[in-house]
């Protein structure tokens, strides 16, 4: 920007930095060689044990998983879901786990990979999406636009519903940035951790789901 | 005493006397305690986490101008417009160009304690825009034309009576009796907002100079939908927000769950780095990133109080800190309450005018003990008191610490304490709580111990007399 | 007479002159010239601590001596800002604790104006190096008899029921919170429960008591609430000044709670 202040603030940066403070912060803390894993909550190693994790997580978040065998199952698991609830349009967008099953609901969908109108997806019941990674330490879901549909699909429609691989399982945010710099060459503009469904404590501190973002949140976990 | 700080007793008293806020408050922290430390229990070490944090905002902040640029350039990299802005002054009028550029009527708004400070809302609704708070909470308190009571929680203070009241005012909707309902016309009302806004405005957690990408915190969705609709985006940030390393986020984001909210996680956190990019097909087709100082230079230039600057906004010392939940947020009087803001608002906002935040705190010391980014603030409350005496000692405590230094100076002397304590004993019980005791103000309230017979002093020349 | 080093102290031991190994046991029998430091308002309000703590460190067998010149530590003074006025009356501790091998004082919060703000306060200053030593050799009597002298039982006995207030200072200046229920637990006779917020601070803070009595009063209702709460009849603490700012508030207000000290209590054999 030509005309702002960067010089100005550049200049009273280092003016101020030609002090040292002192280096009490750094004392105590580990030098490189350590990872989060030695002072965030344990994470298991076997994937068994990450999906149990990521299952107990979810469960505390009043995330629903579902263990689905294959993907086939996965749609069985996705046409009740809509039919119970009643859902009469989708968003959504292509992802080789979500494909067959999206389609096989023969329900409208909006595909947010392609231009659409967002007042459509506004009108939609769920919207069905991938994901980059599950974080089992968490209980959460990294999304991309690459790899969930865009920015808005995850978070306008009032179900959320991800369709994600058991091999998808990371143990912790440091796995889950590692991955997203190999997958994607870097990070991407937009990047998101979803730890449950939306939620507020803003009235009394007593806890409400569905606050902005959608009030249901639904994992199917193909596991081959 | 200045103008501020006649507010601040004021309203300190009033508050201190509402036995209706004081239980209120507590019921409503007592669940986070609880939880707070269940959640700090699963951590391997929690120390070694806070040590963690510490050092990477201690990097950051001690070579702030590498790491801005780096963000800076990395952001722009992606086709993000970075402007840096001296004060609030500068960061508005950039913003009010950027609506008017972009022909802006209506913009929607996720919760930026940065945009209260320098009170964006109301430079943008001058400007004739329409402004509305997405977040809950803050929702809640512009309905009410009330600031925000807390910098994580803006409507804790108010009960769902008072705010269905507000509902019913402001937006004509029917009576509702329950957190959820309340919610859900809340929720109602924003998801027309967020499809027709033309421009969002959103804070920043963290920017991460590695990436170049600003970090959104929050539990509602409010800001994911207001950063991803509206055509034009902008996110006013901090300077002191960036962080060295993309991998840093890995234990600041739980501990600012776990410290502030007493979550594993929140809901939603969020990396933006740019517009809406080749293969994207939706997100804001301009994105504005506004760097601010505002005075956070002049506390950069304090060595001794720079890591004030570490601060995550958590708002963990607000809430174990008793006189945060004795005088409640709106006694502040300004944005930043809590020890956090006791610390930072004097040099924010002018040392004279706002000393008596450093000075109203019983330096406990629990804010120290659980700052996540371990920022001193107790001790930094002891030398803004120092700071703000030597610019200039108040006149009528100068002689009263000049006469207890020449005082205690003398043992001489002070060995008459003692008896003239006892002497006077009976004349301090009979004035007691009156205008004319010295001591009214101890004793309007607490009684003051009987003086013993003997002192420590006249005790121990005694026993030697014996011996 | 042998001696043996324990941190910064030499420690001379006259009854353990046979023994080969030294362990932690025998550090209770170890005797030292102890250097009380008695805060101005224990000498003033609250001598009994005082008593109680030469009680105690007596029926050790150590040595005490008192410099009389000590008056005030100046944190009245350091808390209010003015710094210059706090180093002139601090000198005058660095002038009484001189010759000190181990200063030993009843209070958290005037041990840690000695401990941990003395160096602050003389940073830069001439007499930096004497306040530091004084700092290091320093201790808070609780922590004197546990860590130090690995003393639990002083066979004292006090019956009631009582829970413990932690003086912030203490707590979170010294890191004192184990120390005082250790000695407290040997205690014949004594119930000891724990008040739901026992780390919440009492509300005197010093002047701050005065400065915003207000605000203080209602932090102190809190506290006195917290004890009413467990029942107990007495309500010990390391730190006089939050005794005497919950007994005042509880005296004014008619609560049935009493006050003392940790040295008074443990001084009861």
């Amino acid at each position: 920007m030509p005309n702002d202040s960067r010089e100005k603030i550049l200049r009273r940066i280092r003016e101020a930095l030609s002090v040292k403070a002192p280096a009490r912060h750094l004392v105590g803390a580990h030098q490189s060689g350590h990872s989060p894993q030695d002072w965030l909550p344990p994470v298991p190693s076997s994937r068994a044990d990450l999906i149990a994790l990521f299952e107990k997580n979810s469960a505390d978040l009043k995330t629903e998983v579902r263990r689905c065998a294959d993907a086939a199952a996965a749609a069985t698991v996705l046409a009740s879901l809509a039919r119970d609830n009643g859902w009469k349009s989708v968003g959504s967008h292509r992802f080789s786990l979500g494909n067959d099953a999206v389609s096989a609901l023969g329900l409208p969908v909006v595909f947010t990979d392609a231009p659409y109108e967002t007042a459509s997806l506004e009108r939609c019941d769920a919207g069905i999406s991938g994901c980059e990674c599950l974080v089992a330490q968490t209980g959460g879901i990294l999304v991309t636009s690459a790899s969930a549909g865009g920015r808005v699909l995850s978070v306008l429609p009032p179900h959320h519903v991800v369709i994600a691989s058991a091999s998808q399982m990371v143990g912790d945010l440091a796995d889950a940035f590692a991955l997203l710099r190999k997958t994607e060459g870097s990070v991407p503009a937009f990047a998101s951790f979803i730890t449950g469904p939306s939620r507020t404590g803003d009235i009394e501190r007593i806890l409400v789901l569905g606050a902005h973002g959608p009030k249901r949140l639904t994992v199917l976990l193909v596991e081959s | 005493m200045s103008s501020e700080s006649v507010q601040f007793h004021r309203d300190a008293d009033r508050l201190t006397h509402d036995l209706r806020h004081r239980a209120w408050i507590q019921k409503a922290l007592g669940g986070y305690y609880v939880k707070r430390d269940e959640q700090k229990a699963k951590y391997t070490d929690w120390q070694q986490a806070r040590a963690t944090a510490a050092a990477a905002k201690y990097e950051a902040v001690n070579h702030l101008d590498k790491y801005l640029v780096e963000l800076s350039d990395k952001l722009a990299a992606r086709g993000t417009k970075v402007f840096w802005a001296a004060d609030g002054a500068e960061a508005a009028e950039y913003i009010a160009s950027v609506a008017r550029d972009a022909g802006v009527k209506r913009i929607i708004k996720s919760k930026t304690m940065t945009g209260e400070e320098i009170h964006l809302p109301q430079a943008l609704e001058k400007a004739g825009l329409e402004v509305v708070e997405s977040d809950l909470g803050e929702f809640i308190v512009q309905l009410r034309g009330e600031p925000p009571y807390h910098i994580v929680f803006p409507s804790m203070h108010l009960t769902r009576g008072e705010i269905d009241e507000t509902f019913q005012k402001k937006l004509g909707s029917a009576h509702a009796d329950t957190p959820e309902e309340l919610t859900m016309i809340a929720r109602d009302v924003m998801r027309q907002k967020y499809c027709q806004a033309d421009m969002g405005i959103s804070g920043a957690n963290f920017a991460v100079a590695e990436t170049g990408h600003i970090s959104i915190t929050e539990n509602e969705g409010n800001a994911r939908l207001s950063t991803s609709l509206p055509k034009v985006l902008v996110s006013i940030v901090g300077i002191e927000k960036v962080v060295p390393k993309l991998d840093d986020l890995a234990t600041l984001l739980p501990m600012l769950a776990t410290a502030g909210a007493a979550q594993n996680m929140t809901c939603y956190n969020t990396l933006l780095g740019g517009p809406r990019q080749p293969g994207e097909t939706d997100g804001p087709l301009e994105f504005h990133v506004v760097l601010l100082d505002n005075r956070r230079t002049a506390l950069l230039a304090d060595p001794e109080q720079r890591d004030a600057l570490h601060c995550i906004r958590c708002g963990a010392c607000l809430n174990v800190c008793p006189i945060f939940k004795n005088i409640g947020g709106h006694s502040y009087g300004t944005t930043y309450q809590g020890p956090i803001g006791s610390v930072i608002t004097p040099h924010l906002r002018g040392l004279q005018s706002w000393k008596h935040l450093s000075f109203s705190s019983s330096l406990c010391g629990a804010c120290g003990e659980t700052c996540p980014v371990k920022i001193d603030l107790h001790h930094h409350l002891l030398q803004n008191r120092r700071n703000a005496i030597a610019q200039k000692p108040v006149w009528w405590e100068m002689p009263i610490f000049a006469g207890f230094a020449w005082f205690m100076r003398r043992p001489a002397l002070y060995r008459f304490a003692a008896p003239m304590l006892r002497l006077f004993e009976p004349v301090m019980r009979a004035i007691r709580g009156m205008d004319i005791d010295p001591a009214s103000m101890w004793t309007r309230t607490r009684d003051l111990p009987p003086v013993p017979q003997q002192s420590f002093k006249e005790y121990w020349r005694a026993r030697h007399a014996k011996r | 007479m042998k001696t043996r080093k324990v941190g910064t102290l030499a420690i001379v031991c006259r009854d353990c002159l046979a023994k080969e190994e030294w362990t932690e046991n025998d550090l209770g029998s170890f005797l030292v010239k102890i250097t009380l430091f008695i805060p101005c308002f224990i000498d003033q309000y609250y001598p009994g601590a005082g008593i109680g703590m030469v009680k105690i460190l007596e029926k050790l067998g150590h040595t005490v001596e008192y410099p009389e010149s000590q008056t005030c530590c100046g944190q009245p003074a350091f808390n209010s800002g003015y710094w210059d006025e706090a180093r002139s009356v601090a000198e005058t501790m660095l002038d009484a604790f001189r010759d000190a091998e181990v200063v030993v004082g009843c209070s958290g919060s005037c041990g840690a104006m000695l401990k941990v703000f003395y160096p602050e306060l003389f940073h830069g200053q001439p007499r930096e190096a004497e306040a530091k030593a004084l700092a290091a050799k320093t201790h808070e009597l609780s922590s004197f008899l546990v860590n130090v002298l690995g003393v639990g039982d002083l066979g004292a006995s006090f019956a009631a029921k009582a829970t413990f207030h932690d003086g912030c200072h203490g707590l979170r200046e010294l890191g004192i919170k184990r120390e005082p229920r250790e000695l407290l637990r040997h205690v014949r006779g004594l119930e000891l429960v724990e008040m739901r917020e026992a780390e919440t601070c009492c509300g005197f803070g010093g002047t701050f008591s005065v400065k915003f009595p207000e605000i203080s009063t209602a932090m102190g209702e809190g506290k006195c609430a917290s004890i009413l709460e467990t029942g107990a009849e007495l309500v010990i603490s390391n730190d006089s000044s939050c005794l005497m700012q919950i007994q005042g508030l509880a005296d004014r207000q008619g609560h049935k709670i009493k006050s003392m000290h940790l040295a008074e209590v443990l001084a009861h054999f």
